[in-house]
């Protein structure tokens, strides 16, 4: 199966979605409408902290065109003393995220949701509700949260006995780091920190959802998982699943932000309420408000090395903000900052702080980049104060198959070195590069390496044989960047069929069997398996129905390039029978030809990118340009090259929009202060250069085409690589993101 | 509030609407005209996803009022292609998988097709430049600008 001279896997083939986004047709979640609809609006918290005394919604339900008001008391009670989860999430936190209950925990909170013949009225309704507030004093930063006086959000959250505002904590450990770092000749500690990011998805969060007279519910919404809208709307709303068809829209970007729900559950309960089709849009500012984003973070690590560079302890404390309810993703930092390195001893400590900001979501390789981002620095410091070549380096520390994860894996086939190595033995790294161009400027060369765990999961396909011999796939997963393009390939190839033969299209929940989220990196890896593992059925059903033709045994014959031949000599002598002229007798040889297949995938290899990355600065402006980008990264197979190159470079530019440009900033009151994309200032095409993707493919032997995630490893190694390379531009380290013109330049005049 | 008549012309075809004084021209769009093909990102024009031409010139459709279309020619991505002849630009982005989630897609398109028309070409630097008022979250831009840079190309050859 992993024969590298596939004719369709490894194709660019064009998109079977292609041609509805190029010309405006796709569908995307605020693209929809229906009969009868009315519109919803939610009402936010002014205040960053209040306790909500009480809710008067009675003047906003007298006004004309008012159809519905709903609050917290609408919806199912999950008491603080139960979790209740699904997957990762605690619906204790999601229900008081997408309605306050108790408390308003940040500024755009939500705390009410009208639905109305219009927006107009919907938001007029929104400004009669009124809210009895008490307000409290805030505290937005980590540095504050854990202060001993800080203001505390939830009486209920102890940490060492106290009240605190630290309500998680996770720790890793191999070894002995007294004895490990009394060992190293040489010990590097630093403090690190970084802002909150969000996802900037260009699509905002919408829906649109009919609560029908019989109880039946159907919504249309993107996200990354249609099952999980289904799942998280019913547990919030009280509605039995098998009544709710969630209906996946094409989605316009989430990379780990739509995991969850923020709309449709208030949807769901306005068209209850008031027995019309409710459609909800959010403006952009919601969206930077009151979604995502990725946790801020305060790290310190500290390695200890032998003057050859071998390292032998490190440890790692991680402060991360969850925002105003739990749940930041500690396992990011906490598990794969030292992963990839063979290190005997190991400490590494996670702190999920609580404060008023938005709830975080998960974002690409959620918690790795801040982790990667101080250990990477670490060890570019290391590595410069022993004279040793960065890479060398890493690669003399790195782990390999068989040797046991700090998170508690045995790695399989793991490929660092060769990754590194791609670099290692890449033309950039070894370019010449002019440290001093022109008077006020510095150049300078990074490299970082980034590990990503990587997932399988539960995945659902249905292929079918059409009457006319073609082939349609049905996918559980939402397609965010191309993979019904990989899925394509990959049954054009099992199938031994014109890629253009194939219709890959992706069911809603109640028509396609239970697929995981979109997430993780782990759709390609998980869907491409169950498409294999149907195609072989289908297959074997074709090769049965030829068999019955010729009156031979099914194992006498074979399938190749789309069509059954006897497999030898002694089967027997009949000319070959085509896809289309089984489909044709399939009804009278036995019924209609298809196969669904359901399995919870294992075998996802962790994936590891390694950057190189030159920047220019101007050392008058604090300007730091990205000049060449060159991204190495196993993928084990590229079933579609051009769209594993696309992750890529995805991922490297919102990594250089995080460490150059963005973060939230937020006024004195708590309100965020840069809620639009003029403020919020991701990168735009002129300020990035082209991003050379190396693609490595080293087939994971677990899977049938070789697959490894792809997704996510290529966010975590950019903002080391480019601190690295202003560190070698510069001869200063920045220890804190993003390096921003006033940033830079306030380091400057330091010196 | 009372409505305006508006007697405009979209995709080439007269077209007649009321609009509200106070709406936008991608609120008529995507309203009552249907032609969800453009995008609403942020309705702040930062990030291009609703560009439109007005009269050949590019423009976010969030940033005009609906009423403000009387008399002009308004151009959007549902025009884009001639039928099934996909524009040489669409046909390019397909082809060099210039899209991933593919909602920016039609104002990246929209703008790159206006770049072209002014400057048939463009630098690489010039391509950067021209779109850079359409956010693209997904693909890091680089295999976009490769596209509209070897569409220019193919432009300029079928044009000798």
């Amino acid at each position: 199966m992993n024969d590298m001279s596939n004719k369709w896997i490894g194709a660019r083939t064009i998109r079977p979605d292609g041609a509805d986004k190029v010309t405006g047709r796709a569908t995307y979640s605020a693209d929809n409408t229906m009969p009868g609809m009315i519109w919803g609006k939610v009402l936010r918290s002014p205040h960053a902290h209040a306790v909500i005394r009480s809710i008067d919604t009675s003047k906003a339900e007298a006004l004309p065109g008012v159809k519905a008001v709903v609050t917290a008391k609408d919806f199912v009670d999950f008491p603080i003393d139960k979790s209740v989860m699904l997957g990762i999430q605690d619906m204790r936190w999601m229900a008081r995220n997408i309605l306050a209950k108790e408390k308003a925990l940040f500024h755009g909170h939500p705390v009410a949701a009208v639905a109305a013949i219009s927006e107009e009225v919907a938001a007029e309704a929104c400004k009669l509700i009124e809210v009895d507030y008490e307000v409290l004093p805030h505290v937005i930063e980590i540095e504050d949260a854990i202060k001993p006086d800080a203001p505390i959000l939830h009486d209920w959250v102890r940490h060492e006995g106290k009240p605190s505002n630290i309500a998680g904590t996770m720790v890793l450990k191999a070894g002995d780091i007294e004895k490990g770092f009394a060992e190293a000749d040489i010990v590097v500690e630093r403090t690190f920190t970084t802002r909150p990011v969000h996802q900037g998805y260009i699509e905002p969060h919408a829906c649109t959802v009919s609560h029908a007279a019989d109880g039946r519910v159907t919504i249309w919404s993107s996200s990354q998982g249609q099952f999980m809208v289904r799942a998280m709307t019913s547990l919030l709303t009280g509605i039995p699943q098998s009544n709710i068809r969630a209906i996946p829209a094409e989605i316009g970007g989430g990379f780990g932000a739509k995991t969850i729900v923020y709309l449709e559950p208030v949807a769901v309960m306005l068209s209850k309420k008031s027995g019309r089709p409710v459609k909800i849009v959010m403006t952009r500012d919601e969206v930077q408000r009151a979604t995502g984003p990725a946790p801020g973070s305060l790290m310190t690590v500290k390695i200890g090395a032998k003057k050859d560079g071998t390292l032998v302890a490190a440890q790692g404390t991680f402060y991360l903000q969850a925002g105003g309810l739990p749940g930041s993703p500690l396992r990011g930092p906490v598990g794969c900052s030292f992963a990839a390195y063979a290190i005997p001893n190991v400490l590494s400590t996670g702190y999920d702080v609580v404060s008023n900001r938005s709830k975080v979501a998960a974002y690409r390789a959620p918690g790795a980049p801040h982790g990667a981002f101080a250990t990477e620095s670490v060890l570019d410091e290391i590595a410069e104060k022993l004279g040793l070549d960065p890479l060398d380096m890493r690669v003399r520390n790195s782990a390999k198959p068989g040797d046991k994860a700090i998170y508690g894996a045995t790695f399989g086939d793991v490929t660092f070195v060769e990754t590194m190595d791609a670099i290692r033995k890449h033309p950039h790294y070894k370019a010449p590069l002019d440290k001093n161009p022109r008077p006020g400027v510095k150049r300078g060369r990074g490299v970082a390496s980034g590990f990503w765990y990587n997932a399988g999961g539960e995945s659902s396909v249905q292929v079918n044989i059409t009457e006319d011999g073609n082939v349609v796939v049905t996918t559980g997963h939402p397609d965010v960047g191309g993979s019904r393009a990989s899925i394509a390939n990959v049954v054009a190839e099992l199938m031994g069929i014109d890629h253009s033969r194939v219709n890959v299209i992706i069911g809603d929940t109640q028509t396609i069997g239970f697929s995981n989220l979109t997430g993780g990196s782990r759709v390609t890896f998980a869907s491409a398996m169950v498409a294999t593992a149907s195609c072989e059925k289908v297959v074997g059903q074709l090769k049965e129905r030829a068999a019955k033709i010729w009156k031979i045994d099914a194992e006498a014959v074979k399938w190749e390039d789309g069509m059954a031949l006897p497999a030898g000599d002694n089967a027997g002598k009949f000319p070959p029978l085509s896809l289309k002229e089984l489909a044709a007798k399939a009804n009278e040889m036995g019924g209609p030809i298809g196969a669904q297949v359901q399995l919870n995938t294992t075998g996802a290899d962790p994936g590891y990118a390694t950057h190189c990355v030159d920047v220019e600065v101007d050392v008058d402006l604090g300007i730091i340009r990205v000049l060449r980008y060159t991204a190495a990264q196993d993928v084990g197979r590229a079933l579609h090259p051009s769209y594993v190159e696309g992750q890529i470079q995805g991922g490297v530019v919102q990594g250089i929009g995080w460490a150059l440009s963005e973060e939230y900033l937020y006024d004195k009151q708590g309100r965020v202060d840069n809620a639009s994309f003029l403020d919020y200032r991701m990168p735009v095409c002129s300020d990035v250069p082209m991003i050379e993707a190396v693609v490595v493919e080293i087939p994971n032997s677990k899977h049938p085409q070789g697959v490894r995630g792809v997704g996510e490893a290529p966010i975590v190694p950019p903002l080391a690589a480019i601190a690295n390379a202003v560190h070698d531009a510069l001869g200063k380290r920045f220890y804190a993101l993003p390096m921003s013109p006033p940033k830079v330049t306030a380091r400057m005049d330091e010196a | 509030m009372s409505k305006m008549h508006v007697t405009t012309t979209i995709n080439g075809e007269p077209v007649e609407f009321l609009a509200d004084v106070s709406s936008t021209l991608l609120d008529a769009l995507r309203g009552s005209l249907g032609l969800t093909g453009t995008k609403e990102g942020c309705g702040t024009g930062d990030c291009g996803a609703c560009s439109v031409t007005v009269d050949g010139r590019l423009m976010c459709s969030c940033l005009m009022l609906a009423v403000e279309a009387e008399g002009k020619s308004i151009g959007t991505i549902e025009g884009m292609a001639q039928g099934d002849h996909l524009h040489p630009l669409q046909q390019k982005f397909l082809e060099m998988a210039a899209l991933q989630c593919g909602i920016c897609t039609p104002g990246v398109l929209i703008s790159a097709r206006a770049l072209l028309e002014k400057n048939p070409d463009p630098t690489e630097e010039e391509v950067r430049f021209g779109l850079a008022g359409n956010l693209c979250r997904c693909t890091g831009y680089d295999k976009i600008v490769r596209a509209v840079l070897e569409t220019a190309a193919d432009m300029r050859e079928s044009a000798r």
